[in-house]
């Protein structure tokens, strides 16, 4: 049992993707499905940003101590790379801060950022694509529309 | 300058499209992208011709590989760039007679600017090492491709542009949720660097999720058997010169990464041993020939027939996959290629009709071949490279299929797809015996030629299934020597 509620944040992401993904098969109503779309993407959103989040981590912000501060003023991309390299193996030689310093993994957050980009993009195509729909057809209910089409 | 090649081939036409957006003048963003597509061919094709000094590892920004992203040029992935920026840059040439009938003049510019977004996202999907910028550029290339079906001329177009998108959206949102997975369990999103770690949790309950939503999501964009329902209202609404391009690049392209996925990032052991893919991915492909050619036959609009006839043309590519040598790894290579060829010249042929008839169903197309001898004829060609008729491009990626077939002793997969090309042959011949041997409809009748502008980039494609077909030095040579680094590559991989 406590297996099972201490995993909870995946049956939510489970949860919303079945949603959404049995609204898309199941809903008439274009804008309904695009909804459901949403729900289905945004439920992975989620999946992502669970799986970075390190119990009690803090954001990835380095501190001085780790020897940021010594090459602050560089900002050339390779040299950066080889600070933070440096960084980390530094932070794994210091032990005592390493029990302090524990940072959630970043990148799932900004893969997000450009899978929302990615759906606010899909859904605006999906809403334009609607509107034209309603302009030929006079409705969005897709039976309607199938019908429609197979009398003409 | 040669070193930065790699990337080129990405920026060039994704610089361009917003440009073209801001000019906004037709003719000149018409001649500018002409220009690009043709420039894009170039590089790939360099690219090419240096892949025999062993493959280009290419570091964005100069970020070391695991952590940065890297663009992969290797035998594969050049071969595919190739094809996909030649059959754009041709079927771009021939578009504007075509583009001038079917788009509304407002809308020249957009459409000139969403056909490179498109083709900015195959290729991206061809060179990216990296597994979320697969994703991206898949949702790039998707997305431009919704947008260029929508312009159809009829109501439906919007509506079969609106299917595609929900499914296909479902289908890469699958390979996202995989992509997660994936890199929950290894930390890492660099294609190579995945296939290093995943001995290490292997069998893992969800390796074998993230492998299912990952195939899932691809069998949606190749438009495998059961999932192909939305390709064929996408080709049949689309305008003719986005049916040629998306029917000769789009689907191939996730053939490819489907490719990547099994050789490269999950092992074929892993696949086709612990996993029966292999026999499933052979009942699929032979299930989907058969019905999805059986259902072209009783097509009655010449363009969904062949929509229909790609449907089964993707078994054989899957086909050859699943044999899991270099035969049969090397016969669906070819076949990407070939086919990519055919159909995307058979489309061309259509768009001639569709220009000078108007009509694309059967019944109107009667006694086409006696008022436009050219075009007919170039379906004739076409048609028979499809069959896989001797000398024809179409043949030497069958009989590569059927020699691998009979090596692994595979009795029954020879016999049916020796069957099922019966099948293409009718489909074919109906179209032929109402071009030639009907009396004319009234629309045909009063049809002139399709004009040289169109007919030339026709016959050009037309023309090169023929030479591949007798010339196999650069079609099935480099495929194979892809197949074998393929090959190569997962062999070392099991050693680890």
């Amino acid at each position: 049992m406590t297996e099972f509620l201490g995993l909870y944040n995946y049956w939510i992401v489970i949860f919303l993707m079945m949603t959404g993904f049995y609204i898309v098969i199941a809903r008439e109503n274009l804008i309904k499905t695009i909804i459901g779309l949403n729900i289905f993407q945004t439920s992975v959103f989620l999946l992502y940003i669970t799986m970075g989040k390190v119990t009690h981590g803090t954001a990835p912000i380095l501190k001085s101590s780790h020897g940021g501060e010594s090459h602050g003023g560089k900002s050339h991309g390779a040299e950066h790379g080889q600070d933070l390299h440096a960084a980390t193996e530094g932070h794994i030689d210091l032990s005592v801060d390493a029990v302090t310093e524990i940072y959630s993994n970043p990148i799932p957050s900004v893969l997000m950022l450009t899978a929302i980009v990615v759906g606010i993009a899909t859904t605006a195509l999906a809403l334009a694509l609607v509107v034209r729909i309603r302009e030929e057809y006079g409705t969005i209910e897709e039976d309607e529309i199938l019908e429609m089409d197979r009398n003409s | 300058m040669i070193e930065q090649l790699p990337i080129l081939v990405i920026v060039i036409p994704l610089m361009a499209a917003p440009l073209f957006v801001l000019i906004g003048n037709r003719k000149l963003v018409l001649l500018l992208t002409q220009l690009v597509c043709w420039t894009v061919f170039g590089v790939a094709v360099s690219l090419l011709s240096r892949m025999q000094y062993g493959p280009i590892s290419y570091e964005l920004g100069g970020w070391p590989s695991p952590y940065g992203i890297v663009y992969n040029v290797d035998y594969l992935s050049a071969f595919v760039m190739v094809f996909v920026s030649g059959l754009g840059a041709i079927v771009i040439t021939y578009a504007p007679r075509s583009v001038d009938k079917e788009i509304h003049h407002s809308k020249h510019s957009l459409f000139y600017a969403s056909y490179l977004l498109c083709m900015t996202g195959l290729l991206g999907m061809c060179i990216t090492g990296d597994l979320f910028n697969v994703f991206v550029f898949l949702e790039i290339s998707s997305l431009s491709s919704y947008a260029l079906i929508s312009l159809g001329k009829t109501r439906r177009a919007p509506l079969a542009a609106l299917h595609y998108l929900i499914i296909g959206t479902v289908g890469a949102t699958f390979f996202l949720i995989g992509i997660g997975l994936l890199y929950q369990m290894t930390g890492t999103l660099n294609m190579a660097d995945i296939a290093n770690r995943i001995q290490a949790v292997e069998g893992s309950r969800t390796m074998l999720v993230a492998f299912a939503f990952m195939t899932v999501g691809l069998f949606i964009k190749m438009a495998v058997f059961p999932l192909h329902t939305w390709l064929p209202n996408a080709y049949t609404y689309a305008p003719s010169v986005v049916t040629c391009f998306i029917a000769a690049t789009a689907t191939k392209v996730s053939v490819y990464a489907f490719i990547r996925l099994i050789y490269v990032i999950f092992t074929p052991q892993f696949a086709f041993e612990q996993l029966p893919l292999d026999q499933a991915l052979m009942a699929f492909s032979l299930v989907g020939i058969f019905v999805a050619s059986a259902a072209a036959i009783y097509q009655t609009n010449i363009k969904r027939l062949l929509a229909y006839s790609s449907v089964a043309q993707i078994g054989y590519m899957l086909l050859g996959i699943s044999m899991s040598n270099v035969g049969g790894l090397t016969a669906g290579i070819t076949h990407m290629f070939n086919h990519a060829l055919i159909k995307g010249g058979l489309f061309m042929v259509v768009g001639c009709f569709a220009l000078r008839i108007g009509s694309l169903k059967l019944e109107d197309l009667r006694g086409a071949g006696k008022t436009m001898p050219l075009t007919s004829f170039a379906w004739v060609v076409g048609g028979l490279g499809l069959i896989g008729v001797p000398m024809t491009a179409g043949f030497v990626s069958k009989w590569l299929l059927l020699t691998s077939a009979l090596s692994l002793e595979l009795w029954p997969v020879a016999v049916l797809m020796l069957l099922s090309s019966l099948l293409a042959v009718v489909y074919i011949w109906r179209v032929v015996e109402i071009l030639y041997f009907s009396p004319a409809s009234h629309l045909a009748q009063t049809a002139k030629e399709a004009p040289m502008a169109m007919l030339i980039p026709t016959y050009v494609v037309i023309g090169s299934t023929i030479v591949f077909g007798c010339w196999t030095v650069y079609s099935a040579g480099i495929a194979q020597a892809a197949a074998k680094s393929l090959l190569g590559i997962s062999q070392m991989g099991g050693v680890q």
